[in-house]
């Protein structure tokens, strides 16, 4: 479904993806994992085309993302939902209106039915009756769940997070992580989370690929994983599991 | 020592033609940012709704403050006119000096550099907060055209407001002038409004209103342009938003006043 190769991107010079290849199976959901800065966030914003690479390329369904333009590419982004790290919610909405918005703009939904739809997400992320609240007046797990019922309300095929947990506290991470859990048996969307909940997030992922200085270091399954005698590897996951 | 001088005279070979290269780059991608604006003005469907609220917000908001300046704008021409024209006894060319100037020249420019200082930097922040949220990428990323919700609503606000806006300026204008000239310093009301009928054709009227358009286009285009490249040509953060709002309202003056120079001199 979402095949990357040999995939370069610099800024001002620093080379922050070397050549990275990775694929991602119709409705598996894979953990991306790494070091602050080692380019995962970089990664997820090719496979939506937010970014162009320097060489390499992003095939999704079997289209090159690079190669796609205008209404093709807002065709294939109809597809996909995004969970961005800070919510990404529009601050001059509020939540009803935010999870609303994609299927004003999107759809041809009576409003009613609209009405119904959002307020079922909101129910599902557990926002019912912060609908009127301003993305200023919540927390922020709030906001998270929040942007979460807005990229799953059209009901895409790719989900992708970018760290969903980050900033909130254990309670409200695994709370969130179980959320995206729930939503893909429900949905059977193909997903990527990157994320640094670690080991939390092995319960929820079929594969865990870790990205280091550029290019995938190790990629298997959770298990496969902690038992890689690869010592980054072992460093950072141990390291991580520890915090 | 001269290979010394020659490297540091190609290095600022180098420096000076990147800068200039960097220049022209930049000046293509805001020409391009206006074409495509006015591309999706034409495209359906049109965001009626936003285009009403942007009216509200960018030609309502800034009424008060229009009627403000342009009534001490034209009281300010009612005293400079008098006690100028008095020297020569032409007293009773006040009306057409004061309705002339506010009409074809500093009612245009004057309301268009308020609205640029206020809706203008206001336009550019709002815009550039929703870049560094990232609030524009999930809006392309839900497959929505940030152009059409961004750009567009407000081109089209503009283009209806500021015309209205000027011809709000220019009536506030003449009554100031005619406060202070006819009112306090004792021209005739028909002097006055006879002899500012008698010079003032429809051309000049035309000429306001075509500066007002243009000028309205300038603002849009440049405080829209700076909000939307936030991060890409200002730097991040809050410090690139306030950057940006600063650089918008500084290059709209320029422009502002340097089309206005050849508007009036090239065209009219």
């Amino acid at each position: 479904m979402i095949k990357v190769e040999d995939l370069h991107k610099s800024f001002d010079g620093n080379e922050v993806l070397k050549g990275l290849t990775l694929e991602v199976k119709r409705g598996e959901v894979i953990a991306l994992i790494g070091g602050s800065g080692c380019g995962k966030s970089v990664l997820l914003k090719h496979v939506v085309g937010l970014m162009k690479p320097d060489r390499g390329c992003v095939i999704v369904d079997g289209k090159d993302l690079s190669t796609l333009r205008g209404r093709n590419l807002m065709q294939l982004r109809d597809r996909l939902g995004f969970l961005f790290q800070g919510g990404a919610l529009f601050d001059s909405m509020t939540v009803f209106e935010n999870v609303a918005f994609p299927l004003k703009e999107k759809t041809k939904l009576s409003d009613d039915l609209i009405r119904e739809r959002v307020f079922q997400e909101l129910e599902r992320v557990s926002l019912s009756g912060s609908e009127h609240k301003y993305p200023s007046q919540i927390s922020g797990g709030m906001v998270k769940r929040a942007a979460l019922a807005r990229a799953l309300v059209t009901d895409p095929e790719i989900m992708l997070f970018d760290e969903p947990t980050t900033g909130l506290d254990p309670v409200i991470g695994l709370a969130i992580l179980n959320l995206i859990n729930a939503c893909h048996e429900r949905f059977s969307f193909t997903g990527i989370i990157v994320t640094h909940a670690i080991p939390k997030v092995f319960d929820i992922v079929d594969r865990v690929v870790m990205v280091h200085e550029g290019v995938i270091r190790g990629d298997g399954t959770p298990e496969e994983l902690m038992d890689s005698s690869d010592p980054v590897i072992q460093a950072f996951v141990g390291n991580e599991g520890a915090a | 020592m001269a290979t010394f001088a020659r490297l540091a005279d190609m290095f600022l070979l180098r420096k000076l033609g990147g800068a200039g290269l960097e220049y022209l780059y930049r000046m293509g991608v805001m020409g391009l940012f206006l074409l495509k604006a006015f591309f999706y003005v034409f495209i359906p469907p049109l965001k009626f709704i936003r285009v009403v609220k942007r009216v509200h917000f960018i030609g309502f908001q800034s009424m008060l403050v229009i009627v403000l300046t342009g009534g001490f704008t034209g009281m300010v021409l009612g005293f400079q006119g008098y006690n100028s024209l008095s020297k020569f006894g032409s007293e009773a060319f006040l009306g057409p000096m004061v309705g002339l100037s506010l009409i074809k020249e500093m009612g245009p420019v004057l309301t268009a550099l308020v609205v640029a200082g206020m809706a203008g930097s206001a336009i550019t922040a709002e815009i550039g907060i929703m870049r560094i949220t990232e609030q524009v990428d999930a809006m392309e990323l839900m497959g929505l055209n940030p152009y059409r919700y961004l750009v567009v609503p407000n081109l089209l606000a503009i283009m209806i407001s500021l015309p209205l806006l000027t011809a709000i300026f220019d009536v506030i204008g003449i009554f100031g002038g005619f406060l202070i000239g006819v009112k306090l310093l004792g021209v005739g009301t028909g002097t006055y409004f006879g002899e500012m009928a008698s010079y003032m054709a429809m051309k000049d009227i035309m000429e306001g209103v075509y500066k007002s358009l243009s000028f309205g286009i300038i603002i849009v285009w440049v405080c829209c342009f700076k909000g939307y490249y936030t991060g890409v040509f200002t730097g991040f953060g809050a410090e690139g938003v306030s950057r940006a709002t600063i650089q918008a309202v500084v290059l709209c003056f320029v422009l502002i006043l340097a089309w206005d120079y050849f508007m009036t001199s090239l065209l009219f």
